[in-house]
Order: structure tokens, then sequence, then C-alpha cells
């Protein structure tokens, strides 16, 4: 679902930024085991990053907002676990394997854990990209049922290209089972009034990531 | 909670998908090894070495890896430098897309519904919120991290610094001023 509550630029309602002194990376053990278990999977190679984040925004949206950050990740995980079968919901209910799924070929071993750099997103590109710093462009009016990273309070807006930024996997055909369809990235900015109108702040400009298919030259 | 998770790590670990020593090691790098002290050395650098800042503004990720006493980066990581004119803030609207490798795992008000919701609509109130105030002529240049690429803001030097070595100025470096939501300490609360 891409409309969702996850897609939280400019609502308003949540309060105030709430600051804490001295924070651990960590507030709970439990939330770094799940941590940890997100990043041990990894090499499984059983989802993307993007499959992940779009476990999380199907959550029902008031689930959403009112679990905590790991709680998040945990239910996401959950439901990917089950989704690929890799366990049974009776076996997380019991707390023990019961039966025997697929035997990975390889895990995350614990010396992987001296190397936790992030993996490359860049892809071979099929076509030379179609803007250029500088262009005007207009992003599209798309209201996918499935995963997109165009957040809806830049859609259908004037903006301009600052950077390309390689070709890399697209989230939206990755999460739709049409594969890595590598897209151009660029850097587009907008101005605040673009976003906000007139009587919003004039000296604030947002930019997004945005990929190639979400741009029109404008 | 604790007894979810805990059936969860038992039911993979037990399947033979993780190691429980592997997750101990994650969980031990991102409390020691990995975290904004990464970060402030490579502001720090880029302050004293112009040919370094050039480097890392043009490719973050090979200036970083180059370095050599900081943790490594993979890919993707983009150097945005605050003058006079612009101050840079970084936000993840839809998820909590954040520098990990230099700057360890997000503040809980990084991936909190305010900041998320609030950063790219009214930038200079959550500013406010961080007890920062800005003059109306400085552009607020917001950067939503919506695909893969990962920003890190480094803050301008500070009067009063010259002679620094390349430690004391890191010492400088908040956490907070490389995601753009503070500024840099105080020369005079560190000398």
């Amino acid at each position: 679902m891409t409309n969702s509550i996850h897609d939280m630029g400019g609502m308003h309602g949540f309060g105030k930024v709430t600051l804490e002194a001295d924070e651990p990376v960590f507030h709970e053990e439990w939330e770094s085991r799940v941590y940890a278990m997100n990043r041990a999977m990894g090499p499984l190679r059983l989802w993307t990053i993007d499959q992940g984040r779009a476990s999380q925004e199907t959550l029902p949206p008031s689930l959403y907002v009112s679990a905590t950050y790991y709680q998040r990740w945990l239910l996401g995980l959950e439901r990917r676990v089950l989704e690929h079968n890799l366990a049974g919901a009776d076996e997380l209910e019991a707390g023990r394997s019961l039966r025997t799924n697929y035997k990975p070929n390889r895990i995350f071993a614990p010396e992987d854990a001296n190397n936790l750099t992030r993996g490359n997103f860049t892809r071979d590109a099929s076509a030379p990209p179609r803007f250029k710093a500088g262009d005007r462009v207009r992003t599209l009016n798309i209201n996918p049922v499935s995963h997109t990273r165009l957040p809806r309070y830049a859609r259908d807006k004037l903006g301009e290209i600052e950077a390309v930024r390689g070709c890399h996997v697209y989230p939206d055909s990755v999460t739709t089972g049409a594969g890595e369809d590598p897209q151009w990235v660029y850097t587009v900015v907008f101005s605040g009034r673009v976003l906000w109108g007139e009587d919003s702040d004039p000296s604030v400009k947002v930019s997004i990531e945005a990929f190639e298919p979400y741009l029109v030259p404008a | 909670m604790q007894v979810r998770v805990r059936s969860l790590e038992t039911v993979l670990s037990e399947k033979g998908y993780i190691d429980p020593a592997a997750l101990d090691a994650i969980v031990e790098a991102y409390e020691t090894r990995i975290g904004p002290h990464n970060g402030a050395q490579i502001v720090a650098r880029a302050w004293i070495d112009p040919q370094f800042r050039k480097t890392l503004l043009e490719d973050a990720t090979g200036a970083v890896n180059a370095m050599g006493n900081v943790s490594p980066v993979g890919s993707h990581l983009i150097a945005i430098e605050n003058t006079d004119a612009t101050h840079n803030m970084v936000v993840c609207t839809l998820c909590s897309c954040y520098p990990w490798e230099v700057l360890g795992l997000p503040p809980t008000w990084y991936k909190s519904a305010p900041y998320r919701s609030r950063a790219v609509i009214e930038p200079r109130k959550v500013l406010s919120d961080f007890g920062v105030t800005l003059p109306e002529s400085t552009e607020i240049r917001v950067w939503d991290s919506t695909a893969e690429t990962r920003f890190m803001v480094v803050p301008a030097r500070p009067a009063g610094t010259d002679g620094w070595s390349e430690e004391k100025l890191a010492a400088l470096v908040t956490r907070d001023s490389m995601v753009g939501t503070g500024l840099v300490r105080d020369p005079e609360d560190v000398a």
C-alpha cells in the first residue's frame, strides 16, 4: 500500500519532537535482538530492503502508529518469516522449532559483524539518464496500491534536477515481482512554496531522491 | 515483548537461519565501533584538509574509506556542506533511512512521527524544538532520504579554532550537527 500511514511528510498533529539526553543505542535488550535478527537474516537473500519496508507499511495504520519503532521491526520480520514459510505460526507460538523447513547455504557469521557495510544498489543501466542537473521536471500524480518511494507531498509538483545519483534497483518493481528493473535516481529539489503553498516559509527548499519513472520533463 | 522476541530468536536459531553469537556481534558493533564518533572524525578531517573536503563532497564513500581509521562504509554516502547561505537538514519521511555507517543507529526522535511529519513542512519549528534558531535569510534545505542514497551534513567550522588538532575539532562535532538539527559545540566549552 502506498497511501498509508508511513507516508508522514507534511502531516499535522503528532506534536513536538521529544529529545532524550544521552540516549542509549538500544533502550531494551529485546530491541537489540530484533535489530540484529533483521540484519542477520539479510545474507539469506529472501527479501530485499524494499520488501522489508513494505511489510511494515502494510501493517494496519492504527498498529503502525501505536507500535514503537522496534515493535514494527519485529512485526515486519514475523510477517516475512511466515510468508516465506521459514516457520509456522504454531512454532512462533511455541517458541521452538517443530519441523524442518529449508537449509540456507550461508548464514550471517559472527565475524561478518566486522564489516557491516551497506549493500550496493547500483545496477547497469539500459539507457542513459533522461535528465541532467538543471532540468525542470514534474513529478507524476501516481497512487499505486503497491510499494513506492514517491511521497504523497511531492506528487504532481514542479521541481528541478539537482544531481544524477546513479542507476539503482527500482523499489516499485522489486516489490511487485517485476525484478530489479534498474532506474536512474535523481535529487529533485522543490521550493517550499510549491509543496506547501504561497503562505509557507519562503526560505525552505525540500529535495527527494526520485527514480526516473516518477518524473516527466516540465 | 521480551518473550515474543525470544521465541522468534529461538525458532530462527533452531532452524539454522541465524547464529545467536552473530547477533551478539552485531549489537556489540553498534554499541561500540559504529557511531557518531566516526562522522565527527570525518568532519574534523574535512575542516583541516581541503583536498579531503573536496573529495568528500564529490565521493563521500570513497573519501571515508580512504581515511582508514574509521569504520568502513558501503555505497551511496553523500556529504552535504552547510554554508553561511544554506543550512542542511536530513529526514526520512517514509521510514528511517539514516547513514548508519558514519552516525550509528538513529536516535528515537529521528524515527518518530513528529520529526518525520514536520521536518519537510515546518523545518524552522522543528529546529526550535532542538533549541536552534537560524537567521531568516538562511535557506533551509531539507533532504528527504527516499532512495538508497544516505546523507551526512558537514557543519561549518566554528571561529576560534585555528590551529586545533583533528582530535580536538572532532570533539566539537555532535551527532545532531551531522543530521542538521543541531549546531556544533561552542569551542569555549571544549578548549
